[in-house]
């Protein structure tokens, strides 16, 4: 734990200084810039810089950090002192489940839909992750998005990612069009028959 | 691997048969991405919103518009995501003066604005010069001579950095040698509410911005930079009336564009569906009441109209020292 | 008088079938729209806008369309608080502040009694508000009018002077947490300036990584990573705060309960609630503070009910005879925030109908809405479209009552969510974090940084630095920097604009008392703890 204080310490003043540094930049396009030209209070007349705010924001926490890393070496904060590790294997083996487990689903989300995604994501977690029965793994994740679906792209028409053409062309418009063709009455009934579909398994799966 | 592959090929064969079912007429499938190249609650997000409201209410298209804001970079964020969109047939942005100013601006993006589907451009906004009546000034002349008085201590509000109420600053400044102070604000309602609680001292909002606190006699109308005095406010001058010398007038669009490469079919049913948007009578109805110009250009006539803006406004950011 | 005969029929319009039938659908609609993170009251209203002329057409009164929406408004204030207390997620950056106790009083097994007591004070805190709201309309939105840039920013630099009371008892961490907050919130397009700033990896330093590397002259084909994508529009609220709380938080309480199955053991009973109503007398303190408090702030314009919020739990804290309680699980933890936060979103329709200008991204959306509808909200609003604004301030009492007796009803329904068992929470928890930041932003990028920030919240939480004072101040520094800004361009760099009220900001002599007053407060307020312990050291050591 007093290891991973001081290194993630060292690392955030690292940044800050970046930070610092990044905040006396001009823009991009600009060549005859000179860094560091837009911290003053008050330039040409016309009030602060637009790096002025991030740059002694930036030192800020600069200086934070230097007095964490003080405190470290005099041991005056809890995690200085204990010596419990900072993560032990089922922490570490979790972050990599999980954490792993997150960014495949963003990766799935942008190659084939928002929902697949989902589906996809909720059977890994609870299958593998939860040790929850197949069956009922199956069913929550086929309900689960199928309600997200509906509520968002079809009741709201708050559109989420379509992922890949082919997949939007060939699956997505056609049951577009089929939904919103329908009456509210008719997507609220299949909201609740898919729920009783879920809260029956979900039973079968308890005896 | 070969999975992939195959899923590509299908992928491609299905665009295709999209493409060609397009060519006859075309017709959307699926919902209409709306892209507000502004922040909500904004002006050009009020004037979108409304669109979108004409749309729905009088059912002039057979799937939903959806309207999605973004806002950032001054438009940047919105044109570059326009210049990507994996479907430009279903894509569509509401746009405002940045869309010439901005790419200008900034190098970087690499947009090019000439390559968007001009559909149409449903009006254009006006400018005003306006003080808050306890400064006792009515005219022009008096507003130079009151400017002139306070040395640098004079200042104007108004919507962001080298947008359309500093190049109309910048102007005054430098064609009666004033020294205006110009504070940008993120929204023109902000300005219009520190200009009547004399936190600033002028503005050169939007009529739409500014009428409530007109109405309420709390700010006063100088002049208009506009050809032809406004309808709402025929007391005020343009600046070229009140000037000898003046031979200015600036203009915000409101345009909707399509994609870059959009179909010319599908670029059709747009401006077919924004001309049905600008004939209704609620958009009419907006346009008197917000002192709005401008009649429904659409198609080559809006390209004209844009190459001969982008020309312009190269040469007034030069002017400033905006751009190089 | 006049304003009470008014009033009067106001309500009893607002009363008439429809309107309440309206108000009903509206507040039930608000509430799971607030309950879900991310999608929220701004989305909720924006949403359901075109759905407006459907009930103009079916009741042809002018003033439904709008009691439908602020009813979807009003039931999302409440909603927020759902969020944060069994998710831990606050869905909405007013609902922040809620999460301190109502997370911990879900935890220990009282969940039911955090919803209450939200429910309750939300409701007293609305009414009040609506009460200020009818009877002195005019004269506060007259208030408002004197708050220029330098008192704006001096009222921020009070809500930041009760930042000292939310973080850990580590103070180089906190201040590491506020000022990493503040700087995320400078990233994207600066508006005073006109220029991007703080793109990270951008064309430039990509070409920097290459030429190092090797690649020298190869800048033309980079592998392109899309820098202005991820960075121009800025590091949103929800953001941060989704993957702090939603990602972050969660991982944490994952590796934290190690295998077992359910959360919290909680009971769902009418009695236990009736006991939960009754027990509001403990929060009466709370509920005070944030009622007042919170519709103060709430009608300055830029400031919205998230500085409120958050004060009027900082001003219950360090009034209170046990300030140790404070996140621990103290009912009036919990209704000090949400009485403010609905407080101050009353009292930010004032702005928006008194001046035309919107407090917060929501009554943005109202306002558009109400442009729709052919009304401009501004100064003569009041005396020009009495049969519109009355009807709609009555449906404010109306949709209140509502309101609390819906979200009453509906606690069963939440609390059957956190007996859930947390491995099908966990995930669901996960998937509504990622669906809601694409629905508040609609961008990919957004939900990448979430996650990204999430992770490495948790890695951070495990060495106790407290987060909370971050995410509050990505709020908070947008409005903070700007007015910082545009008050120093007003005094060419002088900072005297700020504590001397005899600074000639236009030169006519004038003197400004309030932000100078409001600025020494807030710095009494920073320095009295350092002054306070540096005197226990002298007093110790002599």
């Amino acid at each position: 734990m007093r290891r991973a204080e001081f290194v993630t310490a060292i690392i955030l003043g690292l940044l800050s200084a970046y930070l610092m540094w990044k905040s006396g930049e001009g823009p991009e396009w600009d060549t005859e810039y000179v860094h560091w030209s837009n911290i003053g209070v008050n330039i040409d007349g016309s009030g602060p810089g637009k790096g002025f705010w991030p740059f002694y924001l930036a030192l800020g926490m600069l200086v934070s950090c230097i007095w964490i890393i003080v405190n470290t070496i005099r041991r005056t904060s809890p995690p200085s002192q204990s010596d419990e590790p900072f993560m032990d294997a089922y922490a570490k083996k979790m972050l990599l489940f999980v954490g792993g487990g997150l960014i495949g689903f963003l990766l799935l989300v942008e190659w084939f839909s928002m929902y697949f995604g989902i589906a996809i994501f909720m059977f890994y977690y609870m299958m593998f992750l939860g040790r929850h029965p197949l069956f009922l793994s199956i069913v929550t994740s086929l309900v689960v998005p199928f309600w997200l679906y509906l509520f968002f792209d079809i009741v709201m028409t708050k559109i989420q990612p379509k992922g890949m053409r082919w997949l939007e062309d060939a699956f997505y418009n056609p049951t577009g069009e089929f939904f919103r063709s329908q009456s509210l009455i008719t997507i609220a009934l299949c909201f609740v028959i898919s729920g009783a579909l879920l809260a029956l398994s979900a039973r079968a799966a308890r005896e | 691997m070969k999975l992939m592959k195959t899923l590509a090929l299908t992928g491609a064969a299905l665009g295709m048969t999209v493409a060609a079912t397009a060519a006859q007429a075309f017709e959307p499938s699926k919902p209409i991405d709306f892209v507000i190249m502004a922040g909500k609650g904004g002006g050009a997000d009020k004037m979108a919103r409304l669109m979108q409201s004409i749309v729905e209410k009088n059912e002039l298209a057979s799937v939903p518009m959806v309207p999605t804001n973004k806002s950032g970079g001054s438009g940047a964020e919105a044109l570059s995501y326009m210049s990507k969109v994996n479907d430009p047939d279903h894509s569509i942005m509401v746009t405002l003066n940045s869309f010439y100013t901005t790419p200008l601006r900034q190098p970087g993006l690499k947009v090019d604005n000439m390559a968007f589907a001009p559909i149409g451009r449903m009006a254009e906004d006006t400018f005003v010069l306006w003080v808050h009546k306890d400064e006792g000034i009515s005219t022009f002349d008096e507003f130079l001579a009151e400017v002139k008085s306070r040395g640098n201590k004079w200042v104007m509000g108004g919507t962001g950095k080298n947008s359309e109420d500093n190049i109309i600053t910048d102007h005054l400044n430098e064609a009666y040698g004033l020294d205006i102070k110009y504070i940008p604000y993120k929204g023109g309602g902000a300005v219009a509410k520190d200009l009547a609680g004399k936190q600033i001292q002028s503005s050169v909002n939007n009529p739409s911005e500014a009428l409530g606190f007109y109405e309420s006699g709390d700010v006063v109308p100088i002049v208009a930079f506009t050809n032809e005095r406004l309808p709402m406010f025929p007391d005020t001058p343009t600046l070229n009336e009140a000037s000898d010398e003046a031979d200015f007038s600036y203009f915000m669009q409101r345009s909707v564009v399509g994609a870059p490469g959009m179909s010319h079919e599908a670029a059709a049913y747009y401006t077919e569906l924004f001309r049905n948007v600008y004939k209704s009578d609620e958009w009419q109805k907006y346009k008197n009441d917000k002192s709005l110009m401008g009649d429904f250009v659409s198609q080559l006539d809006l390209a004209d109209y844009w190459a001969g803006q982008i020309a312009n406004h190269e040469t007034i950011l030069k002017a400033s020292g905006a751009i190089k | 008088m006049e304003i009470l005969a008014a009033l009067t029929d106001g309500i009893l319009i607002a009363m008439q079938p429809h309107n309440l039938g309206l108000a009903v659908i509206g507040v039930i609609v608000g509430l799971f729209v607030g309950a879900l993170p991310g999608l929220g009251s701004v989305n909720g209203v924006a949403i359901l806008l075109p759905f407006t002329f459907v009930i103009n057409e079916a009741t042809s009164d002018p003033a439904s369309p709008m009691i439908f929406l602020a009813a979807i408004y009003y039931g999302a204030m409440y909603g927020g608080a759902i969020s944060s207390i069994t998710l831990g997620i606050p869905g909405a950056s007013t609902a922040v502040a809620t999460t301190f106790d109502g997370r911990p009083m879900a935890l220990q097994g009282n969940a039911d009694r955090a919803l209450v007591t939200a429910a309750i004070a939300s409701f007293i805190g609305g009414t009040v508000a609506t009460v200020f709201f009818s009877g002195f309309a005019p004269f506060l939105s007259s208030v408002a009018l004197d708050f220029g840039n330098p008192e704006i920013f001096a009222l921020m630099l009070l809500a930041f002077a009760t930042f000292i009371g939310l973080g850990g008892d580590d103070i180089p961490k906190t201040m590491f947490s506020i000022f990493f907050g503040l700087l995320l919130a400078t990233v994207g397009f600066d508006t005073i300036s006109g220029e991007p700033r703080l793109i990270f990896f951008n064309d430039r330093e990509q070409t920097a990584v290459l030429e190092a590397v090797g690649m020298t002259g190869a800048a033309e084909n980079v592998p392109y990573f899309d820098s202005i994508g991820w960075f121009s529009r800025g590091i949103q609220f929800l953001v941060l705060a989704i993957g702090v709380y939603g990602i972050g938080e969660m991982i944490w309480t994952i590796n934290a309960s190690r295998y077992k199955l359910t959360m919290t053991e909680t009971k769902i009973s009418f009695s236990r609630i009736m006991k939960a109503i009754v027990g509001m007398k403990d929060a009466w303190k709370g509920t005070t503070i944030g009622s007042f408090l919170g519709f103060f702030v709430g009608i300055l314009p830029a400031a919205g009910a998230t500085p409120g919020s958050l004060m009027s739990y900082g001003v219950a804290k360090m009034t209170s005879r046990n300030p140790k309680s404070y996140g621990q699980g103290n009912p009036d933890g919990v209704a000090a925030p949400e009485a403010a936060n609905n407080s101050a979103s009353t009292g930010a329709m004032l702005p928006m109908m008194t001046l035309g200008i919107p407090g917060s991204p929501t009554t943005a959306v109202l306002l558009a809405g109400m442009v729709i509808w052919g009304l401009e909200p501004g100064p003569r609003m009041f005396e020009d479209r009495p049969e519109f604004v009355w009807p709609l301030i009555g449906s404010f009492y109306i949709s209140n009552i509502v309101a609390v007796l819906v979200n009453l009803a509906f606690i069963p329904l939440f609390l059957w969510v956190l007996r859930m068992p947390f491995t099908i929470l966990a995930p669901v928890i996960f998937v509504l974090s990622v669906i809601g930041t694409y629905a508040a932003y609609d961008n990919m990028y957004d939900v990448w940084l979430m996650v990204f920030f999430g992770i490495g919240a948790y890695l951070l939480r495990i060495l106790d630095y407290p987060l909370a004072p971050a995410v509050l101040a990505v709020v908070l520094g947008t409005t903070a920097e700007q007015k910082l800004r545009q008050s120093l361009l007003l005094s060419d760099g002088d900072f005297a604009i700020f504590y001397s009220p005899f600074f000639d900001r236009d030169g006519k002599g004038q003197e400004w008392w309030i932000a100078p007053i409001t600025t020494w407060v807030a710095v009494i307020l920073i320095l009295l703890p350092i002054i306070l312990w540096a005197m226990k050291k002298i007093r110790a050591k002599a």
